[in-house]
């Protein structure tokens, strides 16, 4: 077990080499430079050049690169081209926001796909099977922007039950239900995509189980058939569940982007489509370099508690 | 590597559709095509792809106005002149609608066909090789993936451009990794069959045993994914449209129509201007989807009986 969670860290390095070097490659594809977007247009070349040699920008590219890692090991992001915070810092503020938002559309998603997931398997090709697959996939297609405006239209212009947008109502930024109410339409488009794509994972995990051979074996020694199921074959099934959970809470953030635009949801999302607009590279570079080091983190974890949960599986 | 990422998503496992276990009555592709049909929601997904790829190649005959044409009035309601009313400048709603089909198509079907061509060569050179190659090439598969690809592509695509073209290739340069990991599975599991090892020893040419003999037994697992790929390629398109870093007005997307909604006015008093657009995303994604379920269910080895 041990060296193979060392072997699997020794395998991260040279990704995690190389998705700096990618970040690093396309940020600089951008045009201009922060020199030329700061100064005002009566500054002298001279000035400008002398400037641009302190910042080390007429360096050869792989020198900077260096630079910028060197920079990176120590914590230090940059700043911001259009707050002139450090980048560590707005990025922070933002990272609340974004988990409170997916963690709740994960969980609220997963409540609805299970018992789904399970009784369309369990009922192959019958009426509720076709329901569910049919329903499901309409989860998935539904893109996130025209479920949002669509639910924004019913439940904020329509009914006026929900807020339109926001996370909190000017004034009231401390009370709960405020909070929950401005929380529930982003969550359920996120947790209607996620649970269409849930059920499809839930029901061919189980089939898969359901046609092994220690399940004969269980139906042959007599046991009911919700024992059979329930005990039986859905500890196994949830296994591979558990790991694309895990390998894709980083793509939920990442997927976040449009709702928490259309919510006007201040999270990581938000701030990403914040900084294309004002063209705030520093703060794209660290986003893409977070997220991408969430992904490897997670697939490491999931990698490594797979072989805990199960006893099956032997890495040499 | 335990072949977690691959497990649930991609089951289809690469048939040799060989006769042995087929009906003698019937070829594999009739099978095939029997059990596709099998799959209501598939078929009528068919059905209604052909008419939009139909509506989409004679858009200019079905239109019953120009699409960047501007009438006198702007915003107006459904009427007899305009079926679906007109848009903010004036334009006629129904027509941009027909002509908006057209980039869906290309866009879906450009990116996958870029990125399917590039992942299933990056996997079939990684599996069948192996060694440092593959380890080298599995690597920056690894670093491909992860990114979170919306994040990448909206930040690509803010430094290169927004335009038709651009993302067309944006998306399909991103998206091969998924395609590279499933044709490196199977290409390391065919390439122990024995009428490949019977290739190798009649002196057959690397290249000729890889793309003759090797990846047509490959291809079920890749139409499926393709198929797949193409209804998220469709939703990405609308998604970057939407939010202004996708295809550019005058030129109609189903996501550029959305845009306007975002104003609080256009979503209450003019819903005619955004809920066609966002029905045909739906539609056109369901079919798609519909198709690749049920292509998957036709082509599973393991489902015959």
């Amino acid at each position: 077990m041990v060296p193979y969670i060392i072997r699997r860290l020794l395998i991260a390095i040279p990704v995690l080499f190389g998705v700096t070097i990618v970040n690093f490659i396309i940020i600089n594809m951008a045009p201009g430079n922060p020199v030329d977007m700061y100064v005002d247009p009566n500054t002298s070349q001279e000035l400008l050049n002398l400037r641009k040699e302190q910042l080390g920008l007429n360096d050869p590219l792989w020198v900077q690169f260096f630079h910028w890692l060197g920079n990176l090991v120590q914590g230090n992001l940059g700043y911001s081209f259009s707050t002139y915070e450090p980048v560590s810092k707005v990025i922070l503020e933002r990272i609340g926001p974004t988990f409170q938002l997916t963690f709740l559309a994960l969980i609220i998603g997963l409540i609805i796909a299970l018992p789904i997931g399970i009784i369309s398997a369990v009922k192959q090709y019958s009426k509720l099977d076709y329901l569910a697959t049919g329903t499901s996939f309409f989860g998935i297609s539904i893109p996130h922007f025209f479920l949002g405006l669509g639910l924004i239209y019913i439940f904020a212009v329509q009914l006026q039950w929900l807020p339109a947008g926001g996370m909190s109502t000017l004034g009231s930024e401390d009370d709960f239900f405020d909070k929950i109410k401005h929380l529930i339409l982003p969550v359920m488009v996120l947790a209607v995509g996620i649970a269409g794509q849930y059920v499809r994972y839930v029901r061919a995990s189980l089939l898969e189980v359901l046609g092994q051979d220690y399940l004969r074996t269980a139906r042959a020694k007599g046991l009911k058939e919700i024992v059979i199921t329930n005990k039986h074959a859905l500890k196994n099934a949830l296994i591979p569940i558990i790991t694309i959970i895990g390998l894709e809470i980083p793509f939920l953030l990442g997927g976040a982007v449009i709702t928490e635009q259309v919510f006007q949801w201040p999270g990581m999302g938000q701030l990403t489509i914040q900084s294309i607009m004002s063209r705030d590279y520093p703060t794209l570079m660290a986003l893409n370099l977070l997220t991408a080091f969430m992904v490897l983190f997670a697939n490491l974890f999931t990698d490594i508690l797979y072989s805990f949960v199960d006893p099956r599986i032997k890495y040499k | 590597m335990p072949m977690l990422e691959t497990g649930i998503k991609n089951e289809v496992e690469i048939p040799p559709i060989s006769n042995t276990e087929l009906g003698k009555e019937e070829t594999p592709l009739q099978l095939i095509v029997k059990r596709f049909m099998k799959h209501r929601l598939a078929v009528a997904g068919s059905i209604f792809m052909l008419f939009i790829i139909l509506v989409a190649i004679f858009a200019p005959l079905i239109a019953p106005k120009e699409p960047f044409q501007v009438y006198d009035e702007f915003s107006a309601p459904p009427s007899a002149e305009h079926w679906l009313g007109t848009d903010q400048v004036g334009r006629d709603l129904f027509t941009r609608l027909i002509y908006a089909s057209r980039v869906s198509m290309i866009v879906g079907l450009g990116a996958v066909l870029i990125y399917s061509i590039i992942g299933t060569i990056v996997g079939a050179v990684s599996g069948y090789f192996g060694g440092w190659v593959d380890i080298v090439l599995m690597r920056l598969t690894d670093v491909f993936m992860s990114f979170p690809s919306l994040m990448l592509i909206l930040v690509v695509v803010s430094i290169l451009g927004p335009n038709l073209l651009n993302i067309i290739w944006i998306l399909g340069l991103l998206g091969w990794p998924s395609v590279a990991r499933l044709v490196r599975g199977s290409v390391l599991s065919l390439k122990h069959v024995d009428f490949v090892k019977s290739g190798v020893v009649l002196g057959l040419s690397t290249p000729r045993i890889l793309f003759q003999h090797i990846l047509p037994n490959a291809i079920a697992p890749i139409l499926v994914q393709a198929t797949f790929g193409i209804a998220a390629a469709i939703i990405v398109e609308a998604s970057l449209s939407f939010l202004g870093m996708g295809v550019q007005p005058p030129t109609a997307s189903w996501g550029n129509m959305l845009t306007d909604a975002q104003s609080l006015t256009v979503l209450t008093s003019q819903p005619w201007l955004w809920v066609p657009p966002g029905i045909m995303i739906v539609l056109v994604v369901l079919a798609i989807n519909f198709i690749g379920d049920g292509l998957r269910d036709a082509l599973d080895p393991k489902t015959l009986k």
